[in-house]
């Protein structure tokens, strides 16, 4: 853990050598997002509501995802341009180093400049909190920590899955940036909305509605079903085909040769 | 002429070379559909009297756009322009008795449209084959249809119009990226690329119909799906036209002060 930290200091200071590029990247991340946000208040000016749920609701939900895909874009940014490290070689060269390799790929690369959108993300949930009627409890406090926190874990997951495909194939396979990007982009409604396949796609296939959804409805009061609050726990188990995918294209790894 | 219909050619073989990223694209652009037309029709069967155009106009709107994505988004950019700004290799460009700015003009629109013809197909069968109102219809009239080929094509003129500008600001700038991100996006939103223009707020609306945006993907995406038709249509393409002459005009003006004034970057 000191080590990471080291690591984070390094990737920090290294980002900082360049502070106008790094203010203007994280700054752009944050219009990037901001026309989402537009987008959702323009909608919601014309229908009021959406399946039920409110505006702040949405706002709510969509903070949550933006966060925690924020976080993971931050700190998975390394197995986001692992199709890269194959290509240079130097997957070879964390492979002969004496740490576990995924966290020289979390280590090697760090995209700070996720800091743009993560503050919308942190404005956006806390203006949605003061104007979203929920009844605060302990539990309640834990919900909103575990959907963040295993949603993140979840993204990561994807980014693993993603960069495990090119020990394989050796460039990105852009497909499963589907999962990613749309997990994000549409994640900004709660899954609900877009019906009954989807959502279960989305529970059993790739568990995004497992921290997205679920906790959700529990947290704004739509069900008092109490086994929401774990349902982003279970979605970890998504992490497990993942690295056993990640073993198993290590275990076929063939160096490029560069 | 031969020599700009040279250009587009190499430059449209070169793209088709990427078929596993096209298939990739597609993937996308048919999963992007699907979840856009989902999430409309669940603020259709939440509000249907404040929908602002038909529900299955707005589906066609949203599979039209998918499918010709790569042709309507304004994101995409010719990495070797910046490359050559970046790293001097303009001075070779500026010799040549090739006008600079037709070049990489032609240069976007084969790239763009060779990536467009490998990904429409596949998006626009499955289009066609979702069942109504969730699919993809025809146009209402073949008048209609042709009114939407010529829209795209000077709809397509325009976005290429507009990215030239962000390619000479380069000039200035030399690192584009945060002040290119910060724009486009702003620009593609503008145009109806996030949401359909008819659902941002009227009085925002009636300013904006009038900007270089909503001459780009809106116009012709708005004529397929009937949303504009008849005289109103074609007051729309003058209006297409009038933009494309205004930002080539600016664009071209501005690239022949940038490159009198040019420093060449590095060797």
């Amino acid at each position: 853990m000191r080590l990471y930290f080291k690591f984070f200091l390094m990737n920090l200071k290294s980002q900082m050598q360049y502070k106008t590029s790094f203010f203007l990247s994280a700054l752009g991340q944050f219009i990037v997002s901001f026309t989402t946000l537009i987008g959702i208040l323009f909608m919601f000016q014309r229908f009021h509501q959406v399946d039920n749920f409110s505006l702040t609701e949405v706002l709510l939900c969509y903070s949550i995802v933006l966060f925690a895909f924020s976080l993971a874009e931050c700190f998975a940014a390394g197995f986001n341009v692992f199709p890269k490290m194959i290509q240079d070689g130097r997957f070879d060269r964390i492979l002969v180093r004496p740490r576990h390799e995924v966290f020289q790929v979390i280590t090697l690369e760090m995209n700070l400049s996720c800091i743009g959108r993560l503050i919308q993300a942190i404005v956006i949930f806390i203006y949605a909190i003061i104007n979203a009627e929920i009844h605060w409890s302990i539990d309640k406090i834990v919900t909103v920590f575990l959907m963040i926190i295993c949603g993140s874990v979840i993204f990561s997951g994807i980014y693993i899955l993603c960069a495990a495909c090119s020990f394989f194939t050796i460039e990105g396979l852009e497909f499963i940036n589907v999962l990613i990007y749309g997990g994000r982009d549409f994640g900004k409604y709660p899954f609900s909305i877009y019906g009954k396949p989807v959502l279960l796609f989305l529970t059993f296939v790739v568990p995004l509605a497992l921290f997205q959804y679920y906790p959700l409805l529990y947290l704004i009061g739509h069900s008092s079903n109490r086994f929401y609050i774990f349902f982003p726990i279970v979605g970890l188990l998504f992490l497990m085909p993942c690295y056993m995918f990640w073993r198993y294209g290590i275990k076929k790894y063939r160096s490029t040769g560069s | 002429m031969k020599k700009y219909l040279a250009i587009m050619k190499i430059r449209f073989i070169n793209s088709l070379q990427y078929r596993i990223a096209a298939l990739a694209g597609i993937i996308t652009q048919i999963a992007w559909s699907v979840l856009g037309v989902l999430a409309l029709s669940a603020f259709y069967k939440s509000n249907p009297l404040t929908y602002p155009m038909g529900f299955s106009q707005s589906t066609a709107y949203i599979w039209i756009q998918q499918a010709f994505l790569p042709m309507f988004m304004l994101w995409f950019f010719e990495e070797d322009i910046f490359d050559s700004i970046k790293k001097g290799n303009i001075a070779y460009e500026l010799v040549r008795p090739v006008n600079l700015y037709n070049r990489w003009f032609c240069q976007s629109i084969a790239s763009r449209l060779a990536k467009g013809v490998l990904r429409c197909i596949p998006v626009l069968i499955i289009g066609f084959l979702v069942p109504a109102p969730y699919g993809l219809m025809l146009p209402p009239s073949f008048i209609q249809f042709l009114l939407f080929l010529i829209s795209m094509t000077i709809g397509l003129f325009v976005i290429i119009a507009f990215c030239m500008l962000v390619y000479i600001s380069t000039f200035y700038l030399l690192s584009p990226t945060g002040m290119k991100t910060i724009l486009v996006f702003f620009a593609d939103f503008l145009a109806g690329s996030t949401i359909p223009l008819p659902f941002f707020p009227d009085k925002i609306l009636s300013v904006i119909k009038i900007l270089p945006f909503a001459s780009m993907q809106n116009m012709p995406l708005r004529i397929y799906s009937g949303n504009i038709a008849g005289i109103e249509a074609l007051n729309g393409i003058l209006l297409q036209i009038f933009w494309f002459f205004m930002l080539t005009l600016v664009g071209k003006l501005w690239m022949q002060k940038a490159t009198k004034t040019v420093i060449i970057q590095g060797g």
